[in-house]
C-alpha cells in the first residue's frame, strides 16, 4: 500500500467507522467490535506511515487535485505520523477499557461513535497542512469531547465541563481571528507556504501581534499555566476510559499545534514568543506538581501531572536546539502512553477499592499486586526511574538545557522531577502499602480492561528498552520540524516554484 | 469603511468580554456569540474590503474580490452556530437538572 492510500486510510477509517456505529444502533457488542476494528485499521495505517517516514521523508495528499498552495492539502511527515500511531494505539486501549468497564447507559449515549469521531479530529489535526483546516478540525474535536462530557452527572463535574466548554470557545475564537489576520497579511494559510513567506518577512511587529493570538489559542488548548484550569476542573469527574482519552489526546493536539506552528512554520533561527514560552513552560512545570502534591485524590494527582508534564514539552520547544526538540518529541510520544495508562489503572483501581481517594484505599499491594504491578511501570516511567521511557525524556531534555547553560530551565526539569517522585510515592505509599480499609466494595476485575493497561505498559517498557532507535526517529522528526525541505518539496512539489500571490491588492 | 469595521470589531470584543465575565451562564453565553462574530468580521476584513466587486474573475475586470475569506467566513459561521446551539442545550439541561434536584 503507498503512503497516501495509508494517509487517508488513517483519517477515514474512525470516521467510517463512526458512521457504522450509528447505523447499527444500539447494540453496544456490535458497536465496540466495529469501532475497534476501525481504530485497529487507523493504527496499522499509521505504523505503516512511520516506517514510511522514518528516514525523514514527507507525503502530501492534495484534494481535488488542486495544487498547493490554494486547494486542500493532508500532509504527513516524521512528526505527523508518530503522532497518529501514539494516539491511535492509546484511543484502541481507552476504547477496550471503555466496552469493558461502562456502564450500558453510556454505549447508549453513542460513546463509540463519539470516541470514533474524536479519534478523526485528531488524525485530522496531525495530517492537516494549513491553518484554517487546523482550526476545523479543531472544532470537531472540540464538539466531539464536549459531547461525551456533557453526559456525566453530578454537579462538580458539569461545572467543571462547563469551563472546560467555555475556555476552549474562546480558544477557537482567537485562533479565527489569527488566522483572519494571518491571511490577511500574508495571502496564504497554506504552512509550507507560510513557511517560504515567513522566512524573508521583515514585519515583525506585524508577524508578532497575530502570532500573539495563536499563541494565546494553543496555550489554552495545551493547559499551560494561566490557562490551565479547566483541566484539573473537569478531568477526575469523567468515567476512567474517557479520562485516559482525555489525558491521552486532548492537551497534547495543543502541543502539537504548536510544535508545528510555532516550531516549523514561524521558526527560522528563533520564532516569535520563545522567551514568553519559556517562562510560561517553567511556571507551568512548578505550578503543575505543587498542585498534584497538594491533591488528596489519585485522579486529581494525575490531572494536575499532566499540567507539569504539559510544561516539559512545552520548555523542550521553547530551548529551540535539534537535541531539546528531539526530546521534546520523544517526550510527547512517552507521555501520551503513560498518561492514558496511569488514568486507566486509577479506573481499575476505583473498581478493585471502591475509591481512587487515597484516605480510602489502602493495601492493594497485598490484595492485588497486579494492580499494583501495573500502576508500578507508568508511575516510574512518569517519575523518569531509568530504565523507563521517561528516564530518557527527561534525560535528553536536561542535557540539552545544560548545553545551552540555562540555568533556570535546568534548575525546573531537576526540581520539578524530584516532585514529582515525591507525588508517586504518595500515591504508592498510601494505596498501595497502607492498611486496606474495611468494607470496601470489590467489584470483580475485567481482563479485558486489564489487557488493555498490561498492553500499554508493555509498550512503555518496550519505548523504554528501544529507546536509542525512538530516539533516533524523534530526531528525525526534529530535524523535518527545524530544516522541513522534504515537507516543502511534498506540498509544494519539488524545487520549490515561489508561490504566486492568492490575494492581490492589499 | 476600515476605520468603521475595526471600531465595530472592537466594541463587539469589548462587550463580548464583559459579558463573558458575567455572573450567569447565558451571560458567558451571549459573550462567547459577540465574540464570535468579532472573530467572524476579523476573517472577513482579511480579504481587503472593497465594493462592487465581483468574487469571480472574468474578463475586464480588473479588482476582483478575494473569494476566499468568504468561503472562510462561511465555514466559521456555520460551525460557530451549531456550537452555540450544542451549548444552549446544555445550560438549558442543565437548568431543568437543577430545578428536579
Amino acid at each position: 500500500m503507498t503512503p497516501d492510500l495509508q494517509l487517508l486510510l488513517c483519517l477515514l477509517s474512525p470516521f467510517l467507522g463512526a458512521l457504522a456505529c450509528l447505523a447499527v444502533g444500539p447494540r453496544p457488542r456490535v458497536s465496540a467490535a466495529l469501532a475497534i476494528l476501525a481504530v485497529a485499521v487507523s493504527l496499522a495505517a499509521a505504523l505503516g506511515l512511520v516506517a514510511a517516514t522514518a528516514a525523514g521523508e514527507a507525503f502530501a495528499v492534495h484534494a481535488g487535485g488542486w495544487s498547493a498552495p490554494f486547494g486542500i492539502v493532508l500532509v504527513a511527515d516524521t512528526f505527523s505520523a508518530l503522532m497518529l500511531a501514539v494516539c491511535q494505539l492509546v484511543t484502541l486501549a481507552a476504547l477496550v477499557t471503555g466496552a469493558a468497564l461502562l456502564p450500558a447507559r453510556w454505549h447508549r449515549r453513542h460513546f463509540f461513535p463519539l470516541v470514533l469521531t474524536l479519534s478523526t479530529a485528531t488524525c485530522g489535526a496531525f495530517l492537516t497542512g494549513d491553518l484554517f483546516n487546523l482550526y476545523v478540525w479543531f472544532e470537531v474535536l472540540l464538539l466531539s469531547s464536549f459531547a461525551l462530557m456533557a453526559v456525566m452527572r453530578g454537579p462538580g463535574a458539569r461545572a467543571g465541563a462547563w469551563r472546560y466548554v467555555l475556555l476552549n470557545l474562546v480558544s477557537s475564537l482567537l485562533f479565527l481571528a489569527a488566522a483572519g489576520l494571518i491571511y490577511g497579511k500574508t495571502g496564504s494559510l497554506n504552512f509550507a507556504d507560510l513557511h517560504q513567506r515567513f522566512a524573508g518577512a521583515d514585519d515583525a511587529f506585524l508577524v508578532k501581534s497575530s502570532t500573539a493570538l495563536l499563541f494565546g489559542s494553543f496555550a489554552i488548548k495545551s493547559a499551560l499555566l494561566p490557562f490551565a484550569f479547566w483541566l484539573p476542573a473537569s478531568y477526575p469527574a469523567l468515567p476512567p476510559a474517557v479520562s485516559a482519552l482525555f489525558a491521552g489526546l486532548l492537551t497534547k493536539v495543543g502541543l502539537y499545534a504548536m510544535f508545528r506552528v510555532f516550531g516549523m512554520v514561524f521558526a527560522t533561527d528563533t520564532f516569535p514568543h520563545r522567551d514568553l514560552l519559556l517562562i510560561l513552560a517553567v511556571a507551568t512545570m512548578l505550578g503543575g506538581v505543587l498542585g498534584a502534591v497538594a491533591q488528596g485524590g489519585m485522579r486529581r494527582i494525575l490531572s494536575f501531572h499532566i499540567i507539569s508534564q504539559v510544561g516539559y514539552m512545552a520548555l523542550a520547544l521553547a530551548l529551540f536546539t535539534p537535541l531539546a526538540l528531539a526530546a521534546g518529541i520523544f517526550y510527547l510520544v512517552h507521555h501520551i502512553v503513560v498518561k492514558a495508562n496511569l488514568f486507566l489503572v486509577a479506573g481499575l483501581v476505583e473498581r478493585r477499592a471502591g475509591s481512587s481517594e487515597l484516605d480510602r484505599t489502602g493495601g492493594l499491594l497485598r490484595a492485588a499486586p497486579w494492580l499494583a504491578a501495573l500502576f508500578a511501570v507508568p508511575a516510574l516511567s512518569l517519575a523518569g526511574i531509568p530504565p523507563l521511557s521517561g528516564f530518557f525524556a527527561k534525560f535528553a531534555l536536561l542535557r540539552s538545557s545544560l548545553e545551552i547553560g540555562d540555568t533556570l530551565a535546568t534548575t525546573a526539569i531537576i526540581g520539578v522531577g524530584l516532585l514529582t517522585v515525591f507525588s508517586m510515592l504518595k500515591i504508592w505509599r498510601t494505596a498501595f502499602w497502607g492498611e486496606a480499609p474495611t468494607g470496601a466494595p470489590a467489584k470483580p476485575a475485567s481482563p479485558l480492561a486489564i489487557t488493555s493497561s498490561a498492553a500499554l505498559a508493555v509498550v512503555t517498557l518496550g519505548l523504554g528498552l528501544a529507546a536509542g532507535p525512538l530516539f533516533g526517529l524523534a530526531e528525525t522528526a526534529a530535524e523535518g520540524l527545524r530544516h522541513p525541505t522534504a515537507y516543502l518539496d511534498a506540498v509544494l512539489g519539488a524545487g520549490n516554484p515561489p508561490s504566486p500571490e492568492t490575494a492581490s491588492g492589499k | 469603511m476600515s476605520i468603521l469595521l475595526a471600531i465595530t470589531i472592537g466594541l463587539l470584543v469589548a462587550a463580548g468580554l464583559y459579558r463573558l465575565l458575567g455572573p450567569g451562564r447565558i451571560d458567558a453565553l451571549v459573550g462567547l456569540i459577540l465574540l464570535g462574530q468579532a472573530a467572524n468580521l476579523v476573517l472577513f476584513a482579511s480579504g481587503g474590503l472593497r465594493h462592487n466587486a465581483p468574487a469571480l474573475i472574468s474578463d475586464g475586470m480588473a479588482e476582483p474580490s478575494d473569494p476566499l475569506p468568504q468561503a472562510l467566513v462561511l465555514t466559521a459561521i456555520v460551525i460557530g452556530f451549531g456550537i452555540i446551539a450544542f451549548l444552549l442545550t446544555l445550560v438549558l439541561r442543565a437548568a431543568g437538572n437543577d430545578h428536579d434536584a
